[in-house]
């Protein structure tokens, strides 16, 4: 009985370690200043052990995130040295292949010490509002224009700060204050998580993380395993059809479902782009875990032994698989398309479990206010987080302007207006957008946006979906692709720096997603619904979009 | 109007299972539990009323005053079951309801619900017109449209419009506008507009907020008009005043007009009661506990002021998760409120972990113990095998709980899953609920900067008193108090609620271009405001004014509280305003940061009338040890095994006696478990005062 005393014991000490993680994710909300972090949720946190295996993590906005930092604390060790490691010690890196994938992504890691005894690590990161460079965008041949590459190094020695790395990140980007606040409020938070441990480990009087982590790992590892295990055995393929930058992209994976193990290739997938679509197969691996977990295995905590039995694997000349010094900065376009690629060839294994496509990427709008010539007034950078319509599930309708697989928030309107002189006219769902079928796609959202008077509005684009919309599952038909125009009906690309003339409004139609089962079956009062409140405008239901 | 005998009060607290009533009268204290009556709300008052007259030898005419908060505002917003209510905003932006903040509740689950938007879509309407961020006028109010519109809406039989306008926070002449045109064609119609409701920024949370109270408008109306007619006919013309969920008082007529603010207003009775029992024991640092039948509530009190917010997440639709109900923009009392209480059900999940709640058994059917049918082993299931309640005398004895029934729940659900014996998977149950309220009170108290270690609880409700123990053992806590009365503390709390209002704005002020007269003048309108509510209620009686600015650096987006004499804001005090927000700044984050601006984002004013001093209590010493001839098995969760334990009655104490640890100390509205590591005295106010050895 005793020993049953002690699982119960694990067991609240491994929520315990969770609420550590949830809490240092909390302090960088607070302290961060970049809207991404603080309004949008785009960050993570976590704790990983003496080997650099990830121990429990913060349920952050960002699956990208949290899955390809879970890889880089390795990375951390080895680069710093083993030898090297010391109390007071706080290391940083924006390598996108280290790190998260783009150089806006700056990683921190704090190595946690007890009594002198080094016995974890803490990691963060944070998506910054500025590297210099180009700015966020598409637009970059190469990652040397993308902004500063910051390779992993110290950023505090023994508690000595590298002031020689701050002077030459306070040169280089566009927002210094804010990016450096950033960078010490990944610090603090990696300290706030790192004091509540130590609260911790002397309440239970634990003078490491060993036993522990071997039960949370051993746990989570047999759960996982037991789950792929019960699966259908075999190998599946899939392939998707993107917009890209300047010519179409096609995805192609294939699941391979063996023992108790999951492996995804990508071979067959286009080539990498001259532009800065690609994607480093970290975060790829990271969207690819986060989807199938969804189907398989969606209640286990994420940590390295719920993550070990998935693997992937990608030619070298794949715009998955981007090379260094290939440009990365808006890898998350193609990468929140991975989920869909990869659940679609799931759906094959397991009909009936997986939703069908839906808008896929965010709609992420980057802005720049400059007052018009001979007018005063000030710089604005403004960023909005926008998402389109989600697919319908096997027995749900799909959710209406929601973010997925992407977590974050988008921000308030109001909120937006008061960082830089634009006027939002309309952010609205955008009717008839939803795929059809038994069970309807959920609806895009239409976006009209103007510069305030005495200012001109450049903006980056960075949206897909606009030739390729969100295809159906089982009958179901496809949502309404976007597009990106002026109100006077002028077309724009989209992707990469674009102007939007004095007196013009910028108008973004979101995608809708995909319909699952065939329309005819959706229950007459269902479509009522849909045309009494607007979803579905009145003689297209039941025809898709 | 004042009849009755003004120090004869009745505070009256509707919650979900039961209507507690609490008359004081002279000092004295007399109080009841009836069942809630959902279909006349006033009935259940009028019998508890009733039976504390009888009690306390009072006739009904006598009674001076009656305070009462309820749950019927929540429940009608969680229920759905409001007036047909239509929403009018800004062209544009219909959908603000709809679409939230675009994200996903629950990260893993992709068969989540959304909630559904309080208005649906077909009652959404749009005008031609917008106010830019300063309040400045982009485009009037189209005429022609809103005439339209009006037609519409009086052929859509609504009862209720709320009104909500992009930026109306900064100038709300355009909803007053809009306002007055229907009143004019509708004149009978019930219309709430944010710029009056909430004049707080962040559209989705001011929408929301001014839907809600139109949504409940003319259900609380109604009720209220019901409940004064009930009482006059019974002979008591006494005032009737509400508790609010900031944890003051405002008249009847200004609760029909914002109803929204009712939300909630049972646990900030209870937290007013805790705040009064911290006050009569010199704690400056508490913490409170009640743990009911379905949630447990958590609050910090200190010096002696509970922790207040600007908004409130009402009505979570799965399993309490933050983002899955609806938030209202109120100043409410700042709480955690979690899945946790005496009918939480207990499962395993897919990890062979046990879990509890949020689910409940409620007290239909009850959990397994009850014999009414509830089949799932429950958080009182796991105490009563572990010896904490008594199964003959269970409720002052008007109940008999069934061990075996207990027992073979959690085999069945519990240990039959995970191989554990039953006195096992009751201790892992009652563990895994404990870390649950401890973790959330860990978390809560770090929000706020604080070292929870270093204060003293205060615990009430059902289930308080029988996890305090674990509790303060869990989170490193020296002392908690178990006060008198403790199973009705929400409705003594209405009894000892202040005259008070609370006001909350948006008001960006730079600090290096502080614009004084600007600032003075939004924080006059702020205190008339307030002074307003309060002296509708209590013309002549002395008032304070309490003022917070809501700061942060320029370009973070989380704001910290800086309290300080309203003179010092008025006046524009810069250097003493950004000090301070310095110290408190360090205080939650470790240290300041030095170069960003610093601004003001928005303003709170409170002005209350002065609280009744409380008697204090000279502490007493241990005169006598208890001990009692009766004793059971008890489980110590600190050895894990079972000892014994004596069971003492409460009444029996009287001040300066002692009870030490293990030991359960038993009345009848709940029981209070002692763990070894704890000794309880009896205050002269009949406390129990249990502290560490």
């Amino acid at each position: 009985m005793q020993d049953t005393f002690v699982d119960i014991h694990m067991q609240v000490m491994w929520n315990r370690l969770i609420s550590v993680v949830e809490e240092q994710a909390q302090a960088l909300i607070r302290t961060a200043f970049s809207t991404s972090v603080r309004e949008a949720g785009d960050l993570s946190a976590g704790i990983f052990d003496v080997h650099g295996r990830m121990l429990a993590q913060a349920v952050t906005g960002t699956p990208g995130h949290v899955n390809a930092m879970a890889e880089s604390v390795g990375h951390f060790i080895t680069d710093i040295g083993p030898g090297n490691i010391h109390e007071g010690d706080v290391y940083i890196t924006n390598d996108p292949w280290k790190g998260t994938g783009h150089l806006h992504d700056i990683t921190v890691v704090t190595p946690s010490f007890l009594d002198g005894r080094l016995i974890g690590y803490f990691a963060s990161t944070a998506h910054v509002v500025d590297v210099g460079g180009r700015g966020f965008g598409p637009d970059a041949n190469e990652v040397y224009e993308e902004g500063l590459f910051i390779p992993i190094m110290k950023l505090f020695d023994a508690g000595r700060e590298n002031d020689t790395l701050l002077h030459i990140v306070r040169n280089n980007v566009r927002e210094d204050d804010k990016v450096v606040g950033d960078i010490f409020a990944l610090a603090a938070c990696n300290d706030a998580g790192h004091n509540r441990l130590v609260d911790m480990m002397r309440e239970f009087d634990m003078a490491d993380l060993e036993h522990l982590g071997a039960f949370i790992l051993g746990h989570s590892g047999r759960a996982t395993r037991e789950r792929l295990a019960a699966l259908p055995q075999g190998q599946w393929t899939n392939s998707l059809r993107l917009d890209g930058y300047d010519e179409p992209v096609e995805l192609h994976a294939t699941l391979t479902i063996k023992g108790d193990t999951v492996h995804v290739d990508f071979s067959g997938t286009s080539g990498p782009s001259r532009f800065g679509i690609n994607v480093p197969l970290v975060y790829v691996m990271a969207y690819a875990c986060y989807g199938i977990k969804c189907i398989v295995a969606p209640e286990i905590p994420n940590n390295f032994g719920s993550l070990e039995p998935f693997s992937v694997s990608a030619p070298d000349n794949c715009i998955l698989n981007a090379q260094r010094p290939a440009p990365v900065s808006v890898r998350h376009v193609l990468g929140h398309f991975v989920p869909d690629l990869v659940l679609g060839a799931l759906h094959k294994a397991l009909p009936d479990r997986v939703p069908a496509e839906g808008a896929g990427a965010l709609w992420n709008l980057h802005m720049s206010l400059r007052p018009q010539p001979g007018q005063t007034g000030r710089n604005a950078e403004i960023l909005m987080f926008n998402s389109g319509g989600t697919g319908a599930r096997p027995t749900l309708d799909g959710m209406n302007a929601t973010a997925f697989p992407s977590g974050v928030h988008t921000m308030p309107v109001e909120a937006t207006e008061h960082v830089g002189p634009v006027i939002i006219w309309r952010k609205e769902l955008r009717e008839g957008s939803g795929g059809a079928g038994q069970y309807r796609g959920g609806l895009g959202q239409t976006i009209e946006i103007e510069a305030a008077t005495g200012y001109k509005l450049q903006f980056s684009a960075m949206f897909d979906r606009i030739d390729n919309p969100a295809r159906g599952r089982a009958g179901g038909q496809a949502g309404a692709p976007g597009s990106v125009a002026l109100d006077d009906g002028t077309r724009l690309r989209g992707k990469g720096k674009q102007d939007v003339p004095p007196g013009r409004k910028l108008v973004l139609n979101l995608p809708g997603g995909g319909g699952y089962g065939d329309p005819a079956q959706r229950p007459a009062e269902w479509q009522e619904y849909d045309t009494s409140n607007g979803y579905v405008p009145a003689g297209q239901a039941g025809t898709g979009a | 109007m004042a009849s009755g005998h003004k120090d004869c009060r009745v505070g009256v607290d509707i919650g979900g299972t039961f209507t507690d009533v609490a008359l004081k009268i002279d000092g004295r204290l007399v109080s009841t539990k009836v069942l809630t009556d959902y279909e006349a709300p006033e009935r259940a008052i009028l019998k508890g009323i009733d039976q504390v007259c009888a009690d306390a030898g009072v006739a009904l005419k006598d009674i001076g005053v009656v305070v009462h908060g309820t749950t019927l505002a929540t429940n009608s917003l969680i229920e759905r079951r409001g007036a047909r209510t239509a929403f009018v905003t800004t062209e544009g932006f219909r959908d603000v309801l709809e679409m939230r903040t675009e994200n996903r509740f629950e990260q893993y689950d992709l068969n989540i619900t959304l909630p559904p938007a309080l208005i649906a879509r077909a009652d959404r309407f749009v005008v031609r017109e917008r106010m830019d961020a300063a309040g400045n006028v982009l485009l009037d109010v189209d005429r022609a449209g809103l005439d339209a519109l009006i037609t519409r809406l009086a052929e859509g039989g609504y009862e209720s419009i709320a009104i909500g306008f992009i930026h109306a926070y900064a100038n709300g002449a355009h909803e007053r506008l809009v306002r007055d045109a229907i009143l004019a064609r509708l004149p009978d119609i019930s219309i709430s507009i944010s710029s009056e409701v909430a004049p707080q920024f962040r559209e989705l949370e001011r929408f929301n907020t001014v839907c809600a109270n139109a949504y409940v408008k003319p259900v609380i109306k109604a009720y209220l008009d019901r409940l004064v007619k009930a009482l006059v006919a019974r002979g008591m013309g006494c005032p009737v005043y509400m508790i609010h969920s900031g944890g003051g008082i405002i008249s009847l007529e200004h609760a029909a007009e914002f109803p929204v603010r009712l939300v909630e207003s049972g646990p900030a009775g209870g937290v007013i009661f805790a705040e009064d029992v911290a006050r009569r024991h010199g704690c400056e640092h508490v913490v409170s506990f009640d743990m009911g039948g379905t949630t447990a509530k958590i609050c910090l009190v200190e010096d002696y002021v509970p922790k207040t917010a600007k908004s409130f997440e009402v009505a979570r639709t799965y399993r309490f998760r933050k983002g899955s109900g609806m938030v209202i923009s109120i100043p409410v009392v700042e709480m955690v409120e979690i899945g946790a209480g005496g009918g939480s059900i207990a499962s395993v999940d897919s990890l062979r972990q046990i879990r509890v709640g949020p689910k409940s058994a409620a007290s239909e059917p009850g959990p397994a113990c009850y014999g009414r049918g509830g089949q799932n082993p429950t958080v009182t299931d796991a105490n009563l095998v572990l010896g904490k309640l008594d199964p003959d005398n269970f409720a002052g004895g008007k109940m008999v709980l069934s061990v075996p029934a207990a027992s073979h729940a959690l085999d069945q659900d519990i240990g039959a899953q995970i191989g554990l014996s039953v006195d096992a998977s009751a201790y892992g149950v009652c563990e895994v609920v404990d870390e649950n309220m401890s973790n959330a009170a860990r978390v809560h108290a770090i929000e706020s900067g604080k070292d929870i270690s270093t204060f003293t609880m205060i615990t009430f409700g059902g289930g308080g008193p029988l996890h305090a123990a674990r509790l303060c053992e869990k989170l490193g806590i020296d002392s908690f108090i178990v006060p008198p009365g403790a199973g009705v503390g929400s409705a003594i709390g209405f009894l000892l609620a202040p005259f008070g209002y609370e006001t909350v704005r948006s008001g960006r002020v730079e600090l290096s271009a502080f614009e004084q007269p600007k600032v003075a003048a939004l924080l006059d309108s702020m205190r008339e405001e307030a002074l307003g509510f309060v002296s509708a209620i209590e013309s002549t009686a002395p008032t304070s004014v309490e003022c917070t600015a809501f700061m942060r650096y320029a370009g973070q987006g989380w704001d910290i509280p800086v309290r300080l004499p309203f003179e010092v804001f008025h006046a524009g005090d810069v250097a003493a305003i950004r000090a301070e927000f310095m110290k408190e700044y360090t205080r939650f984050f470790g240290r300041a940061i030095v170069g960003p601006e610093v601004e003001i984002v928005s303003w709170s004013l409170r002005v209350s009338t002065p609280v009744a001093r409380a008697q204090s209590v000279t502490p007493v010493a241990a005169t006598r040890q208890v001990t009692s001839d009766v004793s059971r098995k008890l489980f110590d969760s600190v050895s894990r095994s079972f000892v014994s334990a004596q069971v003492v009655e409460r009444a029996g104490l009287v001040p300066g006696d002692c009870v030490a640890g293990p030991a359960i100390i038993t009345e009848a509205e709940t029981t209070t478990i002692l763990s070894a590591q704890f000794t309880a005295t009896v205050q002269s106010d009949g406390s129990l005062l249990a502290t560490r050895h």
